[in-house]
């Protein structure tokens, strides 16, 4: 690991902690949405409880993507983007600990607040914390994609939108089997298949997106 | 020098070259199609016999196969155009890598909208949430993306490079729509054709499905073909060649 990448998270864990509430809005978004669903569809258990997974995950997806734009906008803005790829260091690393940084600020909340709307919920044990795994393994993967997407719509007219867009439809593997692990707890079988394949495409993404994302920041600054 | 009048293997990334050709092959490419559509459906109707369990309807089949088909294929062949003209900065071949996508998009939302009149006196539904019907869908989002990002870029260069990015990254998604069959089998009838087992459908409904889809593939050239020429006109508005074809015009 470069010493760039320490830098890297290092000033955005510190930029985000000096605007607290910013960092903290994709929570908020998370905690209101998910509680209008038993507004929305009825307060009887059984049902909430088969739909939790599905809830939690769809929310925690959206709420991923709300703060996107934000990943590389102000430092496109004041120029440090530009500085930063100028400065000899591989694409790779930066793009990978913006990544690591948005996870930080953003998944790692995430997943900490999903056991306690599975509570809500009415969620057994085990698929709570199957739950927690399959987020713990799957926000990542929705920080390195959502850093793809930032870069790709930078400084763009309705580049918020957009993004969604761009980035939704490639998450859905990640999506299905996030919440296919819970649902295979829920029916008494193992969720180690499922916990296998979010590896899997961690890994993957990890390896192969931020190069993308590079790419696309060289593209958008060219 | 004699080489400069020999065909070589970039003679038509040359846009003046491409125009000229493609003009030439526009109207021959059209009058396929026509004939290959007319026999394909005379064939599909007429001569293919109805089916034991689905009766007449499964002869929706006719166009709603080869439009899945060609979805598929011109996203992969949108993502290899976009990757050639990243890898050897070809201009032409980003205008047809952008040409290219509103064709998929709409084979793709036709396979999606015949597989539901298809669906429903079949299975008794528009839509189920099946594997390969959801990847279809995806596949149509995937070109929107595309279009949307495209034409929310006003600097074309970079416009051309960002699609480029984004067509690659979600050409991954096309071999998961192909897989997604063997992966979850639910009310998706499984692959009727296979290259190495027997097909299990009469020949003359093979012939008919043949024929149109090589009928897609002729509109989906002359489509792309013509879409292309009117991006190389836009683009190449500067250049003395584009101007002398105006004057010829007047």
């Amino acid at each position: 690991m470069s010493s760039v990448f320490g830098t890297i998270v290092a000033r955005d864990l510190l930029l985000a902690a000096r605007r607290r509430i910013d960092a903290l809005l994709p929570i908020a978004f998370f905690v209101v949405a998910v509680s209008l669903f038993p507004l929305g569809v009825g307060p009887e258990p059984q049902m909430l409880r088969q739909m939790a997974a599905g809830v939690v995950w769809v929310c925690a997806l959206l709420a991923a993507m709300l703060s996107l734009t934000a990943m590389y906008g102000a430092d496109y803005a004041d120029g440090s983007l530009e500085q930063m790829l100028l400065s000899g260091e591989s694409g790779f690393s930066i793009a990978s600990a913006k990544a690591l940084a948005h996870w930080l600020i953003t998944g790692v909340p995430l997943v900490v607040a999903a056991p306690l709307f599975g509570l809500l919920f009415d969620l057994s044990g085990p698929a709570l914390l199957a739950l927690t795994l399959s987020l713990l393994l799957g926000t990542p993967i929705l920080s390195l994609l959502g850093g793809l997407g930032a870069a790709l719509t930078l400084g763009l007219r309705s580049g918020g939108v957009l993004l969604i867009l761009l980035i939704l439809p490639l998450c859905i593997p990640a999506l299905i089997f996030g919440t296919g692990a819970v649902s295979a707890v829920e029916s008494g079988l193992s969720a180690r298949a499922h916990y296998s394949l979010l590896g899997a495409l961690l890994i993957a993404s990890g390896l192969l997106v931020p190069w993308a994302t590079a790419a696309a920041l060289r593209i958008a600054v060219e | 020098m004699t080489t400069t009048n020999r065909l070589r293997f970039f003679t038509f990334a040359a846009p003046q070259r491409f125009y000229r050709l493609t003009g030439a092959l526009v109207p021959w490419l059209w009058a396929v199609t026509a004939l290959l559509t007319v026999a394909g459906l005379y064939v599909g109707f007429f001569v293919a016999p109805t089916d034991a369990t689905q009766g007449d309807s499964y002869r929706i089949i006719f166009i709603h196969v080869p439009a899945a088909w060609m979805s598929m294929v011109l996203y992969l062949v949108m993502a290899f155009w976009a990757a050639i003209g990243w890898a050897f900065n070809a201009r032409l071949a980003f205008m047809v890598a952008r040409a290219l996508a509103p064709t998929g998009a709409m084979f793709t939302f036709l396979a999606l909208w015949t597989g539901a009149f298809w669906g429903k006196p079949t299975w008794g539904t528009w839509w189920v949430w099946d594997a390969r019907l959801t990847s279809e869908l995806i596949l149509l989002f995937l070109y929107l993306g595309y279009i949307a990002l495209v034409n929310a870029i006003d600097d074309q260069r970079r416009a051309d490079l960002a699609g480029a990015l984004l067509a690659v990254v979600g050409a991954v998604n096309v071999p998961i729509i192909y897989f997604s069959v063997k992966w979850w089998n639910t009310l998706h009838q499984g692959a009727s054709i296979s290259m190495t087992a027997a097909p299990t459908m009469a020949s003359t409904m093979l012939t008919a499905m043949l024929l149109m889809t090589f009928a897609f593939w002729a509109y989906a050239f002359a489509v792309v073909f013509t879409r292309t020429r009117a991006i190389v006109l836009e683009r190449e508005q500067h250049t003395e060649w584009v101007g002398s074809l105006a004057a010829a015009k007047r």
